[in-house]
């Protein structure tokens, strides 16, 4: 793509650029945050919902910024991290930092309204994590953790599932064009 | 030289390195980032100290809405909880009240288990200890009239019952039978109207005719005024009616008019004392003894002498121990032996020995404390009423209370 085209591509999107409101953009991800470190103490099985993932990979995808997107993930990443005590802070905070830059990058690209789109996007965002926290785990902290290819493929599809349901409602706290 | 080939050719180098940062602006801020990020995890992994700063802020302000979650989660979850207990606690009182009606159901079902099946053992033991034939019958339903005594039990023609068969329990007489079916009978009861029987009081052979009133008691008639009957003492059956054998419990006598020319007594009838459910038909009936009232000064019956403790010598009598003949004979054999004389020998006129010489048997000195060793070593003896035979219980090897009375079961009959 030549320069002109993503001037005119960027320029173009940037109308389709979806806005929030500072205390959405500071309330859903510290709610889901907050999901992610409490209900699992109650609903043990929601704890394989990466719901702090699919709000960075929303506003990413919404925001159509690859700086705030990648600044999104570091932030909810950091925090995700901080209330992990015995994970390194940074270690979820590179990988959404990652997630939140491509995501934004692909969301200047392409239509990123409809439905299957999302699903598609958050299933690929979810294995792209999941692999890159395990590579970063193995590399940076030498922890031999396994990866199970299935098993992340199936929560792939649960997380996507319950991202297009999310990212429905999230819509609607859109501030109108 | 370059330089102003590069000017000349309108390169600025300000401009390029504006140029150059705004179109690789996003990348550079994603590699500084996460530049960052790697420096703060190679320090915290190199120092093995954690940031506790960043910690910190994402605590202090993830608690909060974390505090406050809980505390909305543990209401509502304490509200549905309580509530649910609460429902749970009225199902369990309902389930446990109907648990405590079941069980005191299954109770008195028990206990009424349990004294029926006293009321049959006793009915064995009676039906087992009388001298009379019978068969036990259980009762299955009452007339149908208002004051009707008549109930029906399950023993009819079939077992051998017949019309005007007496019927008993161990406790007293019941009523007769008035009528005989092949598999039930009806029994007139002894407080039916109808229903007569003679009787004789226990302590002073009162005789008389029980007759049913129709209520609870029953009155004795034909009792003369001069004789006495007391409250409290027991009618049995004479055995006149030919239905009754002699012998049973009628009723206690709870009532004494003096009246003329007949008193008028009124008697309970112990056969209804606890219920009707089980009786006893009297298929053959033998007269028995009427049991004979224990009289005041009743004789103490001394047993016999414990036996000896092993190793302890026994006392034993100092003399012979014999009956009055023997020691007669005793003394004659000694008178004879003095005097050189042989019983028998001496024929007829000859000098017969002088039987008034005084002859001292060895080992009769203190021939009283002899005698009375000898009463004392004697079977067992009443110390009242001499004359008095011995029950004919077998005496027990222990000494009975001074005052106490044998059983009725064991008193001597009668009159048979």
């Amino acid at each position: 793509m030549t320069e002109y085209g993503d001037r005119y591509l960027v320029g173009n999107q940037r109308e389709q650029v979806s806005r929030f409101r500072a205390r959405v953009m500071l309330a859903v991800p510290l709610a889901a945050i907050l999901f992610q470190v409490y209900v699992p103490r109650f609903l043990e099985f929601l704890g394989y919902l990466e719901l702090p993932l699919l709000v960075t990979i929303y506003f990413a995808l919404m925001r159509r910024s690859q700086i705030g997107g990648l600044f999104i993930g570091a932030f909810i990443g950091l925090a995700q991290d901080s209330l992990s005590i015995k994970q390194p802070l940074g270690m979820f905070g590179i990988v959404k930092t990652l997630v939140g830059y491509f995501a934004a990058s692909v969301g200047l690209r392409i239509d990123v309204e409809h439905s299957v789109i999302r699903f598609l996007l958050t299933f690929f965002f979810y294995f792209f994590h999941q692999f890159l926290y395990w590579v970063l785990a193995r590399g940076l902290l030498g922890r031999q953790i396994p990866f199970e290819i299935q098993l992340t493929l199936v929560l792939g599809l649960l997380n996507a599932i319950v991202g297009v349901t999310l990212f429905h409602f999230l819509d609607k706290l859109r501030e109108p064009a | 030289m370059g330089r102003p080939i590069l000017a000349a050719a309108g390169f600025q180098p300000a401009l390029a390195m504006e140029t150059l940062l705004n179109r690789y602006r996003n990348i550079t801020v994603l590699l500084l980032v996460i530049f960052a990020q790697l420096v703060l995890i190679a320090v915290q992994v190199r120092n093995d100290q954690d940031v506790r700063m960043v910690r910190v802020w994402s605590i202090t302000a993830i608690t909060p809405l974390a505090r406050v979650l809980e505390a909305v989660r543990g209401g509502t979850s304490g509200f549905f909880q309580n509530y649910i207990l609460m429902h749970d606690a009225r199902a369990d009182n309902r389930r446990l009240q109907a648990d405590l009606d079941r069980l005191k159901m299954e109770n008195q079902f028990l206990k009424t288990e349990i004294s029926t099946a006293d009321r049959a053992k006793a009915l064995v033991a009676f039906q087992q200890r009388t001298q009379s034939r019978t068969i036990a019958a259980r009762v299955i339903a009452a007339g149908a009239g208002a004051n009707s005594k008549v109930v029906f039990v399950d023993r009819g023609s079939v077992s051998g019952v017949e019309k005007g068969m007496a019927v008993v329990t161990p406790d007293g007489i019941v009523g007769k039978v008035i009528a005989a079916y092949p598999t039930a009978s009806e029994v007139m009861l002894v407080t039916d109207p109808e229903f007569a029987a003679g009787v004789v009081s226990q302590k002073n052979r009162v005789v008389g005719t029980l007759k049913g009133q129709g209520q609870s008691t029953c009155k004795v008639d034909y009792v003369p005024s001069e004789e006495k009957v007391e409250v409290g003492e027991t009618f049995f059956t004479s055995g006149d009616d030919r239905i009754f054998p002699k012998g049973f419990p009628v009723g206690v006598v709870r009532v004494v008019r003096a009246s003329s020319p007949y008193q008028e007594v009124l008697v309970e009838p112990s056969g209804l004392d606890r219920g009707l459910e089980a009786v006893l038909i009297v298929l053959e009936g033998v007269h028995q003894a009427i049991p004979e009232l224990a009289p005041a000064n009743a004789p103490i019956y001394l047993g016999t002498p414990p036996p000896p403790v092993p190793g302890e010598q026994a006392v034993q009598p100092a003399g012979p121990v014999g009956t009055d003949a023997d020691r007669l004979l005793e003394k004659y054999r000694q008178i004879g032996t003095a005097e050189n004389h042989k019983f028998g020998e001496g024929a007829p006129g000859t000098k017969p020995p002088d039987f008034n010489i005084k002859v001292t048997p060895a080992g009769a000195e203190g021939s009283d404390a002899e005698t009375r060793r000898r009463g004392d070593a004697a079977t067992p003896s009443t110390v009242q009423a001499p004359a008095k035979p011995a029950s004919p219980v077998a005496p027990s090897p222990a000494r009975p209370l001074a005052g106490s009375v044998p059983p009725a079961s064991q008193q001597p009959p009668r009159d048979q």
